[in-house]
């Protein structure tokens, strides 16, 4: 397979791998997040709304029992009675023993002047005529009413509450004055955590109650207009660049707002921190998971490279058997066809120098001639005799046989081979066999194509004018023989060296060797038993080792 | 003048001719035929020490040959020759008796040589019979 084919295959389980996984934890994350912070916030949402309702109703109480306070007080007394100044003044006194809220009280007739009055301001607003007063009109209208906050003379921030007494045919009001920092204290309950606010502002926005965070009481609040409002509602809103969650709630005695102000940062620190840690598990899942998945389909690309390289070793090693089976068999033909009719020219020209050597032929004046002439045919079926041996000793080879082996004689056959290659560039072959080196029981002719396959790398690696060194050495103690090839050619770097028994490398030109030749011998001689060794060094030269059992 | 009788058997008529000739020019009695079925029929009439036997002939082949002399004559010795050397049939051959097995072409000198090794193991088998 293509190194290309081995990227692409390796990103597409890389990938697939991840997606499977990955995408699985990062939906499981998010919906988990997601329901997290729906519910989450939803709770929150219903605690401002509780609060909300809660403190709204806390003060429209207030006002409440403020009203029947005083509707009580006066449909108990008689204009009469409360015309008396001493009399009003015996009543405050007891209201504010109950309610330190009243600031005053005053009894005012139809037509806006003040009939009786008790309370700190008496020289100012005593004669003052409340006629043409707003709260005058609506109070005559309506028979209750209620201010919003105002400073007054007092520079202290309260409202009045009046109600209308209607007596026989003539009708009067009582009117108190009531400190609102009781609104306030319930209000300010409100403030929840380091940031939370609360306040109420009237229907023209504005500040019925002293912020906790900028802003007076009268003046505008410092947050979106919520004037409109008309039931409890909690919503989430950008203020100047910041998101709050507002709450508002209708206190109904005075259509007044009460807004609570909560920063999400603060209470939605849990649902933050949730999210960091589902994000940062997520994370670590990712990374996780991408370790994982490089280290599979590393050790799994591994594996079938390794797999890959073996059948092609395998493969390549059954196809040249093949081939040199066939091979083989043409040689096997051939070689007999010639051997017959050389056999006859043998003879006959053994025949022809029988008779040579006979009396009457020895008189003969072309005597030296025609000896020299046989002998010439003699040697010349010598020559093909080899060669025709040698096509034998080739089939002989393809048939896969255990017999007993000289090593020294294979190497010589082999030697033989590539002599002529050789000799044509001047390169020597030394050879240096151990004399009694023991039989082995082998394939002959596999150990032969590995011999070839070295001696001939030797060869081509010199290129011209060299030396190769062919030693035979018999160990007895680890009842071995090694055999050793030795070239002086330019030797090999470590990269190449790590390589060479790899399938398809080759330092040759393209089109010159296959790459195949180490790694079938490699896998031939680890079938025989055997080992194969090599040491390189650069411009020094290589040597190959073989070592074969003997057995 | 050697003191064995040799038989040829050898389809290549030039070849087995040339060899008589040489053979007798050495004083060495020999005969020839051309095929298996001779042989065997020559054997029944004349002793024979070696017989040297092509391998491969028409009709009755060498090894066929081979495995009949034994069962007549089991002391005759055999010399295979073989322009295809083929480790089977030499193995084949040795089994089933013979000396040894020569390829073509041979010199008439190792053959002969070849030839008295027999000749001698045939004695010694015959001195044991």
């Amino acid at each position: 397979m293509e190194a290309q084919q081995y990227r692409k295959l390796w990103w597409d389980i890389i990938l697939a791998t991840l997606s499977f996984s990955v995408i699985p934890l990062f939906i499981l994350g998010g919906v988990i997040y997601h329901q997290f912070s729906v519910s989450y916030t939803a709770k929150i949402m219903e605690n401002m709304k509780t609060l909300a309702e809660n403190r709204a109703s806390s003060i429209d109480l207030f006002l409440e029992e403020r009203i029947s306070q005083l509707t009580g007080l006066a449909n108990t007394n008689s204009l009469q009675q409360l015309q008396n100044e001493d009399y009003l003044n015996r009543v405050f006194n007891i209201i504010q023993t109950r309610s330190k809220s009243f600031l005053d009280l005053g009894v005012i007739g139809e037509d806006g002047n003040h009939l009786a009055y008790v309370g700190p301001y008496y020289s100012i607003l005593k004669n003052v005529n409340y006629r043409d007063e707003t709260w005058f009109h609506e109070v005559m209208a309506t028979g209750v009413y209620v201010s919003d906050v105002f400073l007054g003379f007092r520079k202290v921030p309260h409202f009045i509450i009046a109600v209308l007494v209607r007596e026989k045919n003539r009708s009067w009001i009582l009117r108190a004055t009531i400190d609102s920092d009781i609104i306030d204290n319930i209000v300010r309950a409100a403030w929840v955590g380091k940031r939370g606010e609360a306040f109420i502002i009237n229907r023209e926005n504005v500040l019925q109650t002293t912020p906790r965070f900028g802003g007076k009481v009268m003046e505008p609040p410092n947050a979106p207009d919520f004037a409109a409002a008309t039931g409890t509602v909690v919503e989430e809103l950008d203020f100047r660049g910041e998101t709050f969650l507002f709450a508002t709630s209708i206190i109904k005695l005075r259509k007044w707002v009460l807004v609570i102000r909560e920063a999400p940062t603060e209470e939605l620190t849990p649902l933050l921190q949730a999210r960091f840690l589902a994000a940062l598990i997520g994370l670590g899942g990712v990374v996780l998971i991408t370790i994982g998945a490089y280290f599979t389909t590393r050790a799994m690309m591994k594996e079938l490279q390794r797999m890959e390289r073996k059948k092609a070793a395998s493969d390549e090693v059954a196809m040249q058997s093949s081939k040199m089976a066939a091979l083989g068999k043409m040689a096997a033909g051939i070689a007999h066809e010639i051997n017959n009719p050389l056999a006859v020219i043998s003879e006959k020209a053994g025949w022809m120098k029988d008779l040579l050597g006979m009396e009457d032929v020895v008189q003969s004046e072309n005597l030296q001639e025609l000896a020299e002439a046989v002998n010439k045919i003699e040697y010349h079926v010598v020559r093909a005799k080899t060669v025709t041996h040698r096509l034998l000793g080739f089939a002989r080879r393809m048939e896969p046989l255990t017999e007993r082996v000289n090593i020294n004689t294979v190497l010589d056959e082999s030697i033989d081979f590539l002599e002529n290659e050789a000799r044509y560039r001047n390169i020597d072959i030394q050879t240096n066999y151990a004399p009694d080196l023991a039989l082995t029981t082998t394939d002959q002719s596999q150990l032969q194509q590995v011999f070839l396959n070295i001696i001939n790398n030797a060869i081509d690696a010199i290129g011209k004018d060299g030396e190769i060194n062919i030693n035979t050495k018999a160990s007895t103690r680890k009842n071995e023989i090694s055999v050793e090839i030795s070239d002086n050619g330019p030797g090999m770097s470590k990269e190449v060296l790590q390589k060479i028994f790899d399938p398809f490398f080759t330092t040759k030109e393209v089109g010159k060797g296959t790459g195949l030749g180490l790694s079938i011998s490699y896998s031939i001689i680890e079938k025989l038993g055997g080992r194969i060794m090599v040491a390189s060094e650069e411009g020094k030269g290589t040597t190959f080792t073989i070592y074969l059992p003997v057995r | 003048m050697e003191k064995f009788k040799m038989l040829i058997v050898d389809d290549e008529l030039d070849f087995l001719e040339t060899i008589l000739k040489r053979l007798k020019a050495r004083k060495i009695e020999a005969a020839g035929v051309e095929s298996g079925y001779q042989a065997l029929a020559f054997m029944d009439d004349q002793d024979v020490d070696v017989v040297i036997l092509d391998v491969k002939m028409p009709g009755m082949d060498g090894i066929e040959t081979l495995r009949e002399i034994k069962k007549k004559k089991p002391l005759v010795e055999v010399i295979m020759l073989t322009g295809h050397a083929s480790v089977e049939s030499g193995i084949q051959g040795m089994q089933l008796g013979a000396f040894d097995y020569v390829m073509k072409p041979v010199a008439l000198d190792e053959l002969l040589e070849k030839v008295r090794q027999a000749y001698e193991r045939k004695l010694i088998q015959e001195g044991k019979a």
